[in-house]
């Protein structure tokens, strides 16, 4: 089949506010798709709620739209029952930093083939602009009525202590360099990471377009090696996480992008392969009806009396 | 003797589980139907915990307040289990632990501490008291320490002191069956299969049993005999049952957060890959539901367990599920609420949240199983609803059901089709997931994922291919297409699926549903009373020719009468009489009989509360 650009766009129009990094994030997502050649009914697209919630809506994969913080159960539960699919699974910063933080810990310890992306704009935009988890303390945007009282959450350094093996960041202006980030965490093998800092024009005036553009650059054009191979010996492996430390936590007149950790471990669905027989070949949702009552029966078996 | 019961007390922990299947394999080899039940604390070791063990002739549905032989461990079930022998019933228990004053007991919590104290004339009694109420009606003594014998024993067939002290349980069920005159070769058997994994433990476990026999007389009375061969009968609990259903009907995948009583489903079917299930333990129930709804949009069927706090959590998603038109079956394990409440208790608390659960109008079925038979086929008849009518099913269930084990006939796995679903054959293109052109309420389906197609799944109200929509009259539309399954299901399964009836001609009809009916049926047995088991909860059956003109008397396990009201609200009448109880024991033959009894003969109170249990 010979897939076109226009292939990945659903026919309904973005209601996002003009200006938003929804664009750049939806459009780079489409075009990784598409470079990737994964044809649009073999994707699914899971995402929250919230304005980054609509982006499944936009894209011809098929698009799941669940409840606020839950985008990333619902897209294990699709990527377990189906491993054959791509699982592209998205979330904003309050989506997937506060209300749904248990998830993210919880996914960063299975080590599941999927992708998630956390749209980052330091704001709630839908229920006009409150603070997101990932908004400085002090920091005061337009929307807040005083500044803010809590401390940032980090979710470079919150996905390397969860176990995620591809941890990235990128900017939703830069939709060049943010594909290519896409096309590397779908092709990972395991659970891959996008913090996609992005400009809310409505209500975070502080980290503006205008702000991210001097200060944004791209850590792995500088030399910066993200790969930490399965034979790498322990000293070496505490080196690179000292050194990912420091460019996982640089932060004001320079920020880095890019990948920032790519490890090799056994996925999740390997793992249960061994303990289920013919997994993840044949899944729950791949395998032909049938042998139900055989099944059951073996089961009944085992409390036979006598 | 037709039917008896032995019960075994002692430390949690302490392997009584183990006594008690021990006891109960080996009657069932002798073809004795043989249930067990177990009461326990929220604890891992050392708080008091009990099983009954009950054998008949004939297949049982309930159990007995007071039994025929007591197996006390430990001195607490000296204290714990008085007036709860039969007259002429037996008292197994170690004369050095009676010489230990009540206080002595450190397990034994205040409020017990009290009314035990008072039963035996107050103050600090010594447990040789106890032993002698157990004497002043009737029961019979059997002095037989059983830790210094289980060392003797040990000894005498060349176990070292620690091996022998870990044959206490294997020594407790040799003393019991050989003062009942029960032929060794059953337990023989029993103790083979236990440790099937381990010969050389089977081997020192059935040295100890012969030996045991060899030096306990049986009674005079004694000759408990075998009945007959087992056949193909099988002995497992409702956990067992509930998920070989939900395999039947096609289970592929359970997530699962551990909770008390609802876990040992999933981990039972972790622990058989031959299920075919996958099993995934997640960090909360959120991820649960949301991971099993996850995988049923993908085309996998789906299905959780869960008990009160959990299911709590999941009422969210349970509504996502409904919007979605996802199928998604969840058993629900009740246990003593509100909050933590009762954790190893039983209760019927959770109906009215079951009915409700989830912001918002949404079709969803509710049924509730009265057996561990009810438990296998009722999960499957869940799991295929849930698949037919694109629905949640709320399975009830409960602990009482949960933990206890039967033998029963195997079930007929054969008979179980699962259902496919309403599926769509052409799905190239954008595909109408929730297309309006629907019978029953039920749009054509295809998985996410399928090849070719594609369409859109939200939480928000959407149109057919499922984007969002605001548009008031497509909100109708989706919002009338769904409420119209609750009629097609309600005609699917016909009346025969939604209640069953006993004895209908009686002008007294007791009412119950879930796990009152076992309890119920054999206390009217003999008595003018008829019985109605209501099943499937919503949608709510016809009854109202069938309770019409009666005497209506409601049987449930919890205080304000959630079925009670429901029956009201349903049908416009108010029970007669209202049967209750909520301190977290199941319901005995006796005091459900005591209370009926007391209905005929107009001497009940309208609200009447069940307080019997330890």
């Amino acid at each position: 089949m010979d897939l076109k650009l226009a292939d990945y766009k659903s026919d309904l129009a973005p209601d996002w506010c003009p200006g938003c990094g929804d664009y750049g994030i939806l459009s780079a997502l489409q075009s990784a798709l598409y470079k990737l050649e994964i044809e649009p009914s073999r994707a699914v697209l899971v995402s929250g709620i919230g304005c980054s919630a609509k982006t499944v809506h936009y894209a011809s994969t098929y698009g799941i739209h669940t409840l606020h913080g839950r985008g990333l159960p619902v897209a294990q539960g699709v990527k377990l029952a189906n491993p054959e699919l791509t699982v592209v699974a998205m979330a904003g910063d309050g989506d997937g930093m506060g209300i749904g933080a248990g998830h993210f810990v919880g996914i960063g310890r299975r080590n599941i083939d999927m992708l998630y992306l956390v749209f980052n704009n330091e704001v709630y935009g839908m229920t006009k602009g409150q603070a997101s988890p990932t908004l400085e303390l002090g920091a005061q945007p337009k929307s807040l009525a005083r500044p803010n009282i809590q401390s940032k959450v980090n979710p470079l350094m919150l996905a390397f202590a969860s176990g995620f093996t591809f941890i990235a960041r990128g900017y939703a202006y830069d939709v060049k360099n943010l594909t290519r980030l896409m096309q590397q965490g779908i092709e990972h093998k395991g659970l891959a990471m996008i913090d996609i800092l992005q400009p809310c024009p409505t209500y975070n005036n502080l980290h503006t377009r205008e702000w991210f553009a001097p200060r944004v650059y791209d850590v792995n054009a500088e030399g910066y090696d993200p790969q930490v191979p399965r034979e790498m010996g322990d000293s070496e492996r505490a080196e690179r996480m000292a050194r990912f430390t420091l460019k996982a936590t640089e932060w004001g007149e320079r920020i880095p992008t890019g990948v920032f950790w790519q490890a090799e471990l056994p996925s999740f669905e390997e793992r249960l392969g061994e303990f289920l027989p013919g997994y993840p070949e044949t899944a729950p949702a791949t395998r032909e009806p049938g042998g139900e009552a055989g099944r059951a029966a073996a089961l009944m078996r085992g409390h036979r009396v006598a | 003797m037709e039917d008896f019961t032995w019960r075994v007390g002692g430390p949690q922990g302490g392997g009584i589980e183990t006594a008690a299947t021990l006891f109960a394999q080996a009657l069932a080899r002798g073809g004795w139907w043989v249930s067990a039940r177990r009461e326990y604390h929220s604890n891992i070791m050392g708080r008091h915990s009990y099983l009954d063990v009950r054998a008949a002739r004939r297949p049982t549905r309930a159990f007995y307040e007071r039994v025929d032989l007591l197996a006390a461990l430990d001195a607490e079930t000296l204290a714990r289990h008085l007036g709860e022998v039969k007259p002429g019933g037996v008292l197994i228990y170690d004369p050095d632990a009676a010489r230990l004053p009540l206080s002595k007991l450190a397990m034994l919590d205040g409020a017990a501490y009290k009314r035990i104290s008072a039963a035996l004339g107050g103050g600090d009694p010594p447990l040789e008291k106890a032993v002698e109420r157990y004497q002043e009606v009737g029961v019979r003594l059997v002095p037989l320490a059983l830790e210094p014998l289980a060392r003797e024993v040990g000894e005498a067939v060349g176990a070292d002191a620690i091996t022998a002290k870990k044959t206490l349980n294997t020594v407790a069920v040799a003393a019991s069956l050989a003062l009942l005159g029960y032929p060794l070769e059953f337990l023989d058997a029993a103790l083979t299969a236990q440790f099937a994994a381990k010969p050389g433990v089977a081997e020192l476990n059935r040295k100890v049993a012969a030996e045991v026999y060899r030096r306990v007389e049986p009674l005079a009375d004694a000759g408990l005999e075998p009945v007959g061969p087992a056949g193909e009968r099988i002995y497992l609990n409702g956990s067992h049952a509930s998920a070989m259903g939900k395999v039947a009907a096609g289970l592929g995948f359970m997530s699962y957060y551990p909770i008390t009583p609802a876990t040992d489903e999933p981990f039972y079917l972790e622990a058989h890959p031959e299920s075919g299930v996958v099993v995934v333990q997640v960090e909360d129930e959120l991820a649960a539901v949301n991971m099993a709804i996850g995988a049923s949009m993908a085309g996998a069927r789906a299905a959780l367990t869960t008990s009160g706090p959990g299911f709590a959590l999941m009422t969210e998603a349970l509504g996502f599920a409904g919007i979605t038109e996802t199928p998604l079956v969840v058993s629900l394990y009740q246990r003593g609420g509100p909050s933590t409440g009762l954790p190893t208790r039983t209760e019927q608390g959770d109906l009215r949240f079951a009915l409700g659960a989830g912001h918002g109008d949404y079709p969803r079925a509710v049924l509730a199983s009265a057996s561990v038979a009810d438990n296998f086929y009722d999960a499957a008849l869940a799991m295929n609803i849930s698949q037919r009518f694109q629905l949640p099913v709320i399975h009830l269930t409960d602990k009482y059901l949960a933990s206890t084990t039967r033998v029963v006939e195997p079930f007929d796995a054969g008979a179980i089709e699962p259902d496919p679903g309403v599926v769509a054959a052409d799905t190239e293109g954008v595909f109408p997931r929730f297309s309006l052109d629907a019978e029953g309420g039920v749009s054509p389906r295809i998985p996410v994922g399928t090849p070719g197609a594609g369409y859109w799944i939200t939480s928000d109200e959407h149109d057919e291919i499922g984007h969002i929509t605001e548009d008031p009259e497509l909100r109708e539309a989706m919002m009338e297409k769904r409420a119209t399954k609750l009629e097609a299901l309600k005609e699917w399964l016909g009346p025969q699926e939604m209640y069953r009836v006993y004895n209908p001609e009686a002008g007294t009809l007791v009412l119950g549903w879930g796990s009152t009916e076992g309890v119920a049926l054999e206390a009217i047995e003999g008595l003018d009373l008829g019985y109605l088991q209501v099943r499937f909860l919503l949608p709510f059956p016809d009854i109202e020719e069938i309770i019409a003109g009666k005497r209506l008397v409601v049987l449930e396990y919890n205080q304000s009468g959630q079925f009670a009201n429901l029956l009201a609200q349903e049908t416009g009448r108010k029970p007669d009489h209202l049967i209750v109880k909520y301190n977290g024991r199941p319901m005995t033959i006796e005091e459900v009989r005591e209370a009926l009894a007391a209905v005929l003969a107009g001497e009940a109170p309208e609200y009447l509360v069940l307080r019997g249990g330890v």
